[in-house]
């Protein structure tokens, strides 16, 4: 594209935008609110996933060691059970241990300060690599002998693994959809601008202008309108954000969940708003005028 | 130079608008191209244009074979034209220098080239004072001496106007052929497609009549056939 024509295509798709504002508007406004839902999906499915991952570092499997076994018995499970696929880490407690443990959970009660040690069990404490497959690894490590029960806590597990993949499936699903709405609303917005001016588009075709001529100012508004969505959406996702983290923080009930910080996380929303805001206005410009360039 | 060698032209609805049409127009001739209505005058326009692609026969325009161009070409081909039209097709809210600047811009012309050469070509049409005018302030005649001057501006080497005296009044038609008589005299071919018999009788130039796609005369002088109905 020669430089002297750069400024020309910017006017062009800049004047186009004004002189349908009520439809830019419209686009712009349906494009933010696709950019919004898919956003809030997704930063749903990123803090399920960062949630899955805490979980998979403090998860802690436990299990007990059959009561006839002497300690060095039990010792010598360590590299059986270390040596089960999934198992990260398998840390000895003994019966003095796990009694000490549990007095220090309970310091407020002096009944559980002198218990006899004997009344526990040795223990592992195991911690897993992958968190969907705890299942299969309990399955393994109760099968061991030597290991006479398994505790773990599948239900929240699955419970965090559900919620990631559900919010995983609807977040492609509605990007999919969604991305398809904005495009037409975009394409429509610039078919009016293109029915505008087809007379002109005429002219230009008849005095031997290339299709690429033609199609830049329409890229352009598309463009603009595009990247315009993304930096409205951005401003938005993030005033959304920090509000429903602010709420999950200030409710007693969800202390335990951990919201990612923004600042961490707006690097990407913003290239990821910018990239679809710009894919989705730029698609829906070429697909608008893709029918005046035909002859 | 153009020249159309046993062209035929079917549309999708099975009309056959040429037939076999086979004519040659030297460069810097000055050529009347006259018929009733529905004779095939238009087609002929839209096939010199490429607009529409000839069923048979070929087309050779100022270089360009245009029975077989490709796609990039068509651009190529349309900047050795300039087209001028009954209608007169100027964009209303652009003024009359945004008119000519906007299809020089188009064929990549530089900003200094389009300040150069607008002047110039206004002068031609007798138009310099009304570069800032918009066409809606302008007169019939007026106006098609803008399109003219759009034609003129890109400095194609054939101008075709179709029915260009259309909407205009006797003594304006007789002006804006007068026009395209001293442009013709500057070494452009001249195609002008008309039905105005008086026109062509008063010019004494080249006429070829067309009538149901058929080349029915080809003479200079003036107009041979009846039948027009405008």
């Amino acid at each position: 594209m020669a430089k002297h024509n750069f400024g020309y295509f910017a006017h062009e798709g800049l004047s186009n935008m004004f002189s349908h504002g009520f439809m830019s508007f419209a686009a712009i406004g349906i494009t933010v609110a696709c950019l919004l839902i898919m956003g809030t999906f997704t930063l749903v499915a990123v803090n399920a996933n960062e949630l899955l991952a805490d979980l998979e570092r403090e998860n802690e499997i436990l299990a007990y060691v059959d009561d006839s076994y002497t300690a060095a018995q039990a010792k010598a499970l360590q590299k059986e059970l270390e040596a089960v696929p999934n198992v990260a880490s398998a840390t000895y407690i003994s019966k003095q241990q796990a009694m000490e443990n549990f007095a220090a959970e309970y310091p407020d009660e002096e009944l559980f300060q002198d218990l006899d040690p004997e009344i526990f069990e040795d223990r592992y404490a195991i911690k897993i690599l992958d968190l969907e497959q705890q299942k299969d690894t309990v399955e393994q490590v109760r099968a061991l002998e030597g290991i006479s029960d398994v505790n773990a806590h599948e239900e929240i597990a699955g419970g965090f693994i559900t919620v990631r993949n559900v919010a995983t499936v609807v977040c492609v699903a509605l990007i999919a959809i969604l991305f398809v709405v904005s495009v037409f609303i975009i394409s429509n917005t610039i078919k009016l601008t293109t029915f505008d001016r087809r007379d002109e588009i005429a002219i230009m075709r008849m005095v031997g202008a290339t299709n690429g001529f033609i199609r830049w100012p329409f890229v352009y508004e598309g463009f603009m309108l595009g990247l315009l969505s993304a930096v409205i959406g951005f401003f938005l996702q993030w005033g959304l954000y920090e509000a429903v983290a602010r709420g999950v923080g200030n409710n007693d009930t969800m202390q335990l969940i951990h919201i990612v910080s923004f600042q961490k996380l707006w690097p990407v929303v913003a290239g990821s708003f910018a990239a679809a805001g710009i894919v989705i206005g730029v698609g829906g410009s070429l697909s608008a005028i893709r029918k005046f360039l035909q002859v | 130079m153009i020249r159309l060698k046993d062209v035929e032209m079917e549309y999708d609805n099975g009309t056959r608008a040429i037939r076999g049409i086979t004519l040659t127009i030297e460069d810097g001739e000055f050529v009347f191209l006259v018929g009733p209505s529905g004779s095939g005058k238009s087609t002929i326009i839209k096939l010199l244009t490429g607009e529409v692609e000839p069923c048979g026969g070929r087309i050779m325009i100022n270089g360009f074979s245009v029975s077989n161009i490709s796609g990039r070409q068509i651009p190529l081909m349309r900047r050795t034209l300039g087209v001028i039209f009954q209608d007169f097709r100027l964009i209303e809210k652009k003024t009359v220098y945004d008119n000519l600047a906007f299809v020089m811009r188009a064929v990549g012309a530089r900003p200094r080239e389009i300040q150069e050469r607008i002047p110039y070509v206004l002068k031609l049409v007798g138009l310099e004072d009304k570069a800032k005018s918009y066409p809606t302030e302008l007169s019939g005649g007026e106006q098609q001496r803008v399109a003219i001057a759009r034609a003129l501006v890109n400095n194609p080497n054939t101008i075709i106007a179709d029915e260009p005296t259309g909407n205009l009044d006797p003594e304006r038609s007789l002006e804006l052929m007068d026009l395209l008589v001293q442009i013709n005299a500057l070494g452009t071919t001249v195609v002008v497609v008309t039905h105005e018999k008086d026109l062509v009788d008063r010019f004494g130039k080249r006429v070829i009549t067309i009538d149901s796609g058929h080349v029915i005369n080809d003479s200079v002088g003036g107009y041979v056939g009846g039948h027009i109905h405008g």
